[in-house]
């Protein structure tokens, strides 16, 4: 095996490179919901429990995001309605 | 007044043990007086690397419960006079450890040591969050391995975040990246992420970089911080990393596969 391996000249290309960029990904999405105030969650619960009592929307309907720039903080809320809109007396 | 350092990963079995007694024993050789701490209640295991587990009397939860005071817990290595050992409490649960009890120990020794080395739990439980609370430096150990970059990236966020630094806005938990058990050869092969790759992801300020060997575990074996054994690649990369800590300009060793001779290669020697 020694002497066989001495003249293979190319080798296979490694895991390494995969992990790098799997770990990449990940951790850049991680970092982005780091900075996130830690009452998001129960926010969006929230305002997705007051719209359902007017308007049958799914659980993922409402998203929230939250952006920090330099001097100022943005909350965006994102509530997608369904098509025929029937609000219940 | 002492730099409180935690050793801290997330991931479980990375080397923080290892870490931290080897850290502790360098700078106290080097002639500062340090203590290391074991945090992870429940299940103590420093007195075991650090070869004292025969002479723990009392412990940090008794000191915090105010049962014993801090001479009576702290054990003296027997190998380096400046060097002192506050090991976990074995039986307690893990709410012992408050968060005005630690700072309260950590005050008193502040007082007499240079050093205050902590060795946290895995996780991101109770535990390894005392033990990062009072932090002013912090040492990641990390793995060349996608689990264990991962959660080193979670510590960073909680180090930021949930510190008494951070609480009171003071400059930032200095943090360094430690990678260990590293392979070159297996590196080189691909097979492993690099020191540059683990570095790019985690943009951190390298500390130093520990090969794997065998040497870790015959030092835990025989109760002895590993950094005593001056002839393995692990003892001499972990005197190294001492040195950087204290500010010296030490090259990193052992980032490259030993060169075998022509002979060598040709039969797998």
């Amino acid at each position: 095996m020694g002497l066989l391996d001495y003249f293979r000249s190319s080798r296979p290309k490694g895991s390494a490179s995969v992990a790098k960029e799997r770990l990449q990904i990940l951790v850049a999405h991680d970092r982005t919901q780091r900075g996130r105030p830690s009452y998001l969650p129960k926010l969006q619960q929230e305002i997705l429990e007051v719209i359902r009592k007017y308007v049958e929307v799914d659980m993922n309907a409402v998203s929230v995001k939250y952006e920090q720039e330099d001097s100022h903080e943005v909350l965006e809320l994102n509530i997608v309605l369904p098509d025929t809109v029937q609000g219940r007396i | 007044m002492a730099r409180i350092i935690v050793i801290t990963s997330g991931k479980g079995g990375v080397g923080k043990t290892t870490t931290s007694a080897a850290l502790a024993m360098g700078l106290a050789q080097r002639g500062h007086r340090t203590v290391v701490i074991d945090f992870d209640v429940g299940l103590r295991n420093l007195d075991l690397i650090m070869g004292c587990e025969r002479r723990v009397v009392y412990d940090f939860v008794n000191v915090i419960n105010q049962e014993a005071n801090l001479n009576q817990a702290l054990i003296r290595d027997k190998r380096c006079d400046n060097l002192y050992v506050l090991p976990a409490s074995q039986t307690r649960d893990k709410d012992a450890l408050t968060k005005e009890g630690v700072g309260r120990v950590l005050e008193e020794l502040a007082h007499g040591y240079d050093f205050i080395v902590c060795d946290s739990p895995a996780g991101i439980e109770h535990g390894a969050t005392m033990a990062m609370y009072y932090a002013d430096d912090a040492i990641v150990v990390t793995n060349p391995e996608v689990s264990s970059v991962r959660d080193s990236d979670r510590m960073l966020g909680i180090l930021s975040s949930k510190s008494r630094r951070a609480e009171s806005n003071e400059e930032p938990i200095r943090e360094f990246l430690l990678l260990t058990r590293y392979d070159p050869a297996r590196v080189e092969k691909g097979e492993m992420l690099s020191v540059d790759d683990v570095q790019e992801i985690l943009s951190l300020t390298l500390i130093g970089v520990i090969p794997e060997s065998k040497s870790v575990l015959t030092a835990s074996n025989s109760g002895v911080p590993v950094v005593l054994d001056r002839e393995s690649d692990a003892g001499k990369a972990y005197s190294d990393t001492v040195a950087r800590y204290l500010g010296d300009e030490v090259p990193h060793r052992f980032l490259q596969v030993e060169k075998k001779g022509f002979l060598k290669r040709f039969f797998r020697g």
